[in-house]
């Protein structure tokens, strides 16, 4: 055997070959197309480099996260961007994720009306293209609401028109304080769990988890409010005139139409394609699986949270993170309304201002990628969780 | 084992083959005349035009072009192959029209584009010339009150297209003024009108000619006012790739002809009477004098063909801006001989 160490005989050997040439070939590949690009960059006068990240950029963006205007660079209008792309994507998915769950168990009901209700749902929803959903509810829906000066008023604290949902903007003292007050109650929550777990599964004594954890939730947070100086108030946005006939809100948050549009198109949209996975993750689960649950005295809760979900799960996870993934990357549609995504802001505006098309493309397309690739991680670890354990 | 060294040696061809290929694609170098050359084989010219401006490029029902930017790929054309209607117009937005210029798409961009230092320096473009002296304007509704852009108040919110020059102007403009804001801009003019038109914002602004323009497709055109005030400097013109000069100087003269033409009287009707004109520059604008055309490889008509087919600057303003009731009063874009700012060098 150790003769035929580093001859053409050893299978080893002779299986990294072909697959040295294979990256060899993926190689030339990259290479050629970068050699390519810099050449015809070369012939036209167009530079190289990443520099024009800490330029000034000089527009402004109409909804950010963190602070923004013109006077920062390009990169912080990435960032913008960015940050924005992945809260439209966030709302996106957990109202996906609601509205998804309970159309796919409408989908089972046994009741008509409710079951045909929630197959019309999808059955219209998912065959609308898209762009057209996002157009329809910013142009047509969101047409329809008042302008300022005649709100859809939500007991003078929050006010709904054409311009925007304005709420009260949140004005803390001591955040910090707060913020570590919320993690050591999820902390307690933790060890609560563990220690009631131990409690169920050692001497039977069942505790009530939830209400504890609940009081935990609430108690600790307020401690800080009473005893270390955490405090809130609320600025509420107030009717300002900006002219005779126009009016706006001041001194609230203003969450932006384009941004309300996006993510009621984006989860109507892929509700109804995690509908259907709920729906086929519930009749994946076998009927003797019920059945046998009922026999041994489970109630009909019961059945649902340790017989049937965590058997649906299974069949539910892997296509829902598709459709994670889908809406995230759906997101990029927002251009067409105006919603500052990194799209519009970085790949769009910033291109445009510094023409610097293989550069921004670039990035652009390696933070899609990073972005969808952190939700597969993210997913994944999931979906091993709720795999079946072998013991 | 057969198999196995099959499977390597087709890898490996198929990678040397992707070298060799990658050798002999690239270095494409730029020649002298190439996108002339390149136009008279395939026998249109490649114009990049806005997605529907009125009065600049703008398709009717049955997708003829018209407007003041299209006439100028009508004029290129008209030189180059001798039929002015020989142009393939490609609808571009703003974010697209500079990467569909420099990769090759296009080969004129005519899309009311603003010349700027950094547009002409930086980004492989060259701006031969200016057809529209605008500036950027504000819109608003009429029974707002607003008559001048001192009205404006904190978190008034406007509508424009993103990826312009009108995008940092109005962010100059607001800070100048002290005046916080709220942008929003859209990647498509349609939807800023809509946008706009159902009062998402305050006030409309981009340049005072697409306002103009624009008003026109709001529900109600006769409820809503251009300010007077102008915040910008925006000359529009066409704009070439860097790097092929002759395309460049031949972009540039088919503009220059049409407002030379103007200048001296000569339009699409009188144009080949004047053959034996008294004025030698007339004789020059018509190729009844001087070898002009074969400085760019063409031949000694094509200025007069330019005028015939197109006609001079004053015909293309007076059919698709002043008679489209977009703006009837030249402004700057008048001759410098009537008091405008049309000045261009003389032909000879």
């Amino acid at each position: 055997m150790n003769l035929k160490k580093l001859s053409i005989e050893n299978k080893k050997i002779r299986n990294l070959i072909p697959q040295a040439l294979t990256i060899l070939a993926l190689l030339s590949v990259i290479f050629y197309f970068a050699t390519n690009a810099q050449i015809n960059m070369g012939n036209r006068g167009i530079s190289f480099g990443f520099g024009f990240l800490s330029q000034e950029a000089s527009f402004d963006i109409a909804f950010s996260l963190i602070e923004f205007d013109g006077s920062y660079s390009y990169g912080r209008a990435f960032l913008v961007g960015l940050l924005n792309t992945i809260l439209v994507s966030i709302i996106g998915i957990f109202l996906a994720t609601i509205l998804g769950v309970i159309v796919g168990v409408a989908r089972l009901s046994n009741n008509y009306l409710i079951a045909k209700t929630a197959e019309w749902y999808v059955e219209i929803f998912r065959n609308i293209p898209l762009i057209l959903q996002i157009f329809f509810w910013y142009f047509a829906a969101l047409r329809a609401l008042p302008s300022p000066e005649n709100a859809i008023n939500f007991y003078d604290v929050s006010y709904l028109t054409i311009k925007g949902w304005y709420i009260p903007k949140f004005v803390w003292i001591n955040f910090d304080i707060f913020c570590y007050s919320l993690i050591l109650a999820f902390i307690s929550i933790y060890f609560l769990n563990r220690y009631t777990k131990k409690q169920r599964e050692e001497f039977g004594k069942i505790l009530p988890t939830f209400t504890l954890s609940l009081g935990i939730l609430i108690s600790i947070p307020l401690l800080s409010f009473l005893l270390l100086g955490v405090s809130l108030s609320f600025d509420y946005p107030e009717l300002k005139q900006l002219s005779e006939t126009s009016y706006t809100y001041e001194n609230g948050v203003s969450i932006i139409p384009e941004l309300i549009a996006l993510a009621l198109a984006l989860s109507m949209y892929t509700a109804t394609f995690i509908a259907e996975n709920v729906r086929a993750g519930v009749m994946g689960v076998g009927k003797g699986q019920k059945e046998a649950a009922a026999s041994i005295g489970l109630n009909k809760g019961q059945i649902l949270k340790l017989v049937v979900m965590p058997q649906a799960l299974r069949i539910i996870i892997p296509p829902t993170t598709n459709q994670y993934l889908n809406l995230t990357k759906n997101s990029s549609l927002a251009a067409a309304i105006a919603y500052p995504d990194m799209v519009l802001v970085f790949a769009k505006t910033a291109l445009m201002q510094t023409g610097r098309a293989i550069e921004i493309i670039s990035i652009t397309m390696l933070t899609y990628l990073s972005l969808s690739i952190s939700i597969s991680i993210l997913m994944n670890w999931y979906n091993k969780k709720m795999a079946i354990k072998e013991k | 084992m057969i198999k196995s060294i099959k499977t390597w040696i087709l890898v490996g061809f198929t990678s040397l083959l992707l070298v060799a290929c990658g050798q002999g694609g690239s270095g494409s170098g730029s020649k002298k005349s190439k996108t002339l050359d390149n136009t008279k084989k395939a026998g249109f010219v490649k114009c990049g035009v806005s997605q529907g401006l009125p009065g600049f490029s703008n398709a009717d029902a049955s997708g003829n072009w018209s407007g003041i930017d299209v006439d100028v790929c009508r004029a290129v054309a008209a030189a180059v192959l001798g039929d002015a209607d020989k142009v393939k117009y490609t609808p571009l937005s703003a974010a697209e029209r500079f990467t569909a210029l420099t990769s090759g798409e296009i080969d004129v961009l005519a899309r009311n584009t603003t010349w700027t230092l950094s547009r002409d320096a930086d980004i492989g473009l060259t701006f031969v010339g200016v057809n529209f002296y605008d500036g950027q304007g504000f819109m608003v509704r009429k029974n707002s009150g607003i008559n001048s852009v001192n009205d404006f108040k904190d978190g008034i919110s406007a509508c424009t297209n993103t990826g312009t020059t009108t995008e940092l102007n109005m962010r100059d403009f607001f800070n100048s003024k002290n005046i916080k804001y709220e942008p929003i801009a859209f990647e498509k003019a349609d939807e800023v009108v809509q946008a706009y038109d159902a009062g998402r914002c305050d006030t409309y602004t981009t340049d005072k000619s697409g306002l103009a323009a624009q008003r026109t497709k709001l529900s109600a055109p006769d409820d809503h006012k251009v300010l007077p005030e102008t915040i910008s400097k925006e000359p529009l013109g066409p704009v070439v790739r860097q790097g092929d000069s002759v395309w460049e100087d031949i972009v540039r003269w088919s503009l220059n002809t049409m407002i030379e033409a103007e200048e001296y009287g000569v339009n699409s009707s009188n144009a080949s009477s004047l053959k034996d004109s008294d004025n030698p520059a007339i004789k020059r604008l018509v190729g009844a004098e001087g070898e002009l055309g074969a400085a760019f490889g063409l031949d000694n008509d094509w200025s007069l063909r330019i005028i015939e087919q197109v006609g001079n600057y004053g015909e293309s303003y007076k059919k698709h801006i002043a008679d489209t009731g977009i703006l009837p009063n030249r402004g700057p874009n008048e001759l410098w001989t009537k008091g405008g700012i049309l000045y261009v060098p003389p032909a000879r």
